[in-house]
């Protein structure tokens, strides 16, 4: 059920603000590509417009194509409620919501897809979804607390659960770890590296040796200055970009000579 | 270094407290003595007050026959009315709420918002003559429509009047509908972002997106806003004292003239003409029981709200 992203000439637009220009990139299926680059220089704004949630923002809209399995994301007819539903997102700080509990919070999403669910059925789902994300064990006892009683790492693993639990095609991760204390990052990678067999993953990511250990392929975008809109500089394969860039900009940034 | 210096001293007295936060401390303090005192004193002044109707031959207190036959009425009066206004209100003040902060565009929401904010400060006797003039005489058609057709429900009755309780309900809603509405557009305002995103990016709609993220999160502040509105339905004066002329004891039809008015309107008609004694001190006690009803209306929706404070996301 994992899918082919194809990014065509995107450019993302706050507004009159150009924040992204002219990105072209294709993402696998079954694989964790990472994204990478310098603060402010647009990886979360590309992030966001791969399921249609850039737009929420007021004024801010898309050129370009978006493309899964050959389908159109932006195409005129095409529901972006729908594209959530099927590239689910997680977020850089854990966001549950604080007014359900653990387990509610897991089922957040199925319950939008699919009101009526019996109770062994949520139950099943529930323990799979959070065995899924490494949380079940930590939680089994008080799936009734508040989602808010866990801890920020706890919390970003439920807010996995949530994602995983109405079984996307895609997962998108915005700095997953940047919260986290070195255990939970582990436990988030070892799940990204389970979790690649069934989705595509995409990845925001600040830590050069997170990015390196657990994806394929690796995008790296630059800005050329404030208010200037951010690129891709270059995209290829992990191993590549960490050991032998193409672009000069690429092998400064990864090797930690940057700016 | 001087912080090394300081450690021992610091160790041996009490925790270091700094000016700002004495005075601070000490005004919150203040203010709520304050407030309990006044709170106190006025239960206290009206029990003063009340006490020759308590203790007096039921034959000399107002009506003749005794407190609790003068004032049961007008308790449940009061509350008929008041609870029609939130019944109302309370919906559409969610509704409006949840338009201005959330679907409007931002320049009509900016300009409904300054509109409910301007209906809260009209005075509550222009309500009461528009309600006379203009809500009453529009409401009769569709209460005796009721009449002729919803009779068999126990609250529906002729003659359709424009002095109903139900037309008084509805006044009142109005009165309360700017207040309610100007709470819930504030909280729902404070849902944070990253909730709301978090729900839309799970695939939810917008309305699902409200359901799931706004409207629980906003939960203690609506009820809030419901019980500042009923507050002000329970003890709003003039406009019922103008619609409702009081001309029966219990009676649950909301439709025709017949009705037992409420506490604060019966206070305002019967003041002017209310000599001393006890049946001055009638109208006293009835003002204690609207104190008391108002009272426990507030600590029952207190109580409501702190049941799940700890999934209320103040944290
Ligand atoms: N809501 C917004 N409205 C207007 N401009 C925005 C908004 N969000 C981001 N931007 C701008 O878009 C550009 C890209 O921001 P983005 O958040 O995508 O950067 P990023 O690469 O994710 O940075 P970081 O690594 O710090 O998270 C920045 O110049 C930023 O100021
Ligand atoms: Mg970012």
């Amino acid at each position: 059920m994992s899918k082919l992203i194809e990014v065509k000439d995107l450019n993302i637009y706050y507004g009159d603000f150009l924040a992204v220009e002219d990105v072209t990139m294709t993402i696998e299926p079954k694989s964790v590509t990472a994204l990478i680059g310098p603060s402010g220089c647009g990886k979360s704004t590309f992030l966001r417009s791969l399921n249609r949630m850039h737009e929420v923002i007021p004024g801010a809209y898309v050129t370009g194509d978006v493309t899964m399995d050959g389908e159109n994301l932006y195409g005129r007819y095409v529901d972006p409620v729908s594209v959530r539903r099927r590239i689910g997102m997680v977020f850089q700080r854990p966001n549950p919501f604080p007014t359900m509990s653990i387990k509610e919070n897991v089922l957040a999403g199925v319950k939008l897809n699919n009101r009526r669910l019996n109770k062994s059925d949520s139950e099943e789902l529930v323990e799979s979804s959070l065995r899924g994300a490494n949380l079940w064990e930590e939680v089994k006892d008080r799936l009734d607390k508040p989602g808010s009683s866990l801890s920020g790492g706890q919390q970003q693993r439920l807010c996995i659960a949530r994602t995983i639990a109405v079984k996307p095609e895609v997962v998108l991760m915005d700095e997953p770890c940047s919260a986290l204390d070195p255990i939970s990052t582990l436990a988030i990678e070892d799940l990204m590296t389970d979790l690649k067999d069934d989705y595509t993953i995409v990845i925001v990511t600040h830590n050069m040796q997170q990015a390196a250990r657990v994806s394929d392929r690796t995008g790296f975008f630059n800005i050329a200055g404030t208010g200037k809109p951010g690129k891709l500089i270059e995209f290829d394969d992990t191993e590549k970009i960490f050991s032998n860039p193409s672009n000069k900009a690429t092998e400064d940034y990864v090797s930690g000579r940057f700016g | 270094m001087s912080t090394t210096a300081q450690t021992p001293a610091q160790t041996s007295s009490k925790p270091v407290r700094r000016p700002g936060d004495r005075i601070f401390a000490g005004l919150s303090t203040a203010s709520g003595i304050l407030i309990l005192t006044t709170l106190v004193g006025v239960a206290g002044f009206l029990l003063w007050q009340a006490w020759p109707a308590i203790t007096a031959d039921p034959s000399e207190v107002r009506g003749g026959q005794g407190l609790l036959y003068y004032i049961g009425p007008l308790v449940y009066g009061t509350l008929v009315a008041a609870v029609i206004a939130l019944l109302i209100a309370f919906p559409l003040s969610i509704g409006i709420a949840l338009f201005i902060s959330h679907y409007a565009p931002r320049r009509l929401a900016q300009a409904l918002g300054y509109i409910v904010d301007l209906l809260a400060a009209v005075p509550s006797v222009v309500f009461g003559l528009w309600g006379v003039s203009v809500i009453g005489p529009m409401m009769l058609g569709i209460q005796a429509w009721s009449v002729d057709n919803l009779a068999f429900l126990p609250f529906i009755g002729g003659p359709a009047s424009p002095k109903s309780m139900l037309v008084t309900g509805t006044v009142l809603a109005i009165m309360i509908l700017p207040i309610m509405t100007a709470v819930n557009r504030e909280v729902f305002l404070q849902t944070p972002r990253l909730h709301e995103e978090a729900s839309l990016a799970l695939g939810a709609t917008r309305w699902e997106m409200i359901q799931q993220a706004v409207i629980p999160f906003g939960r203690s502040g609506v009820i809030s806003g419901a019980m500042l509105g009923l507050g002000r339905a329970l003890g709003e004066t003039m406009a019922v004292a103008i619609i409702l002329s009081i001309s029966a004891r219990y009676t649950p039809i909301i439709t025709s003239p017949a009705n037992p008015g409420t506490i604060a309107a019966d206070i305002a008609l019967q003041f002017p003409e209310a000599p001393t004694g006890p049946p001055l001190a009638t109208l006293v006690a009835s003002g204690l029981v609207l104190f008391c009803v108002t009272l426990i209306v507030n600590m029952t929706a207190r109580w409501i709200v702190s049941r799940r404070a700890e999934f209320s996301g103040a944290n």
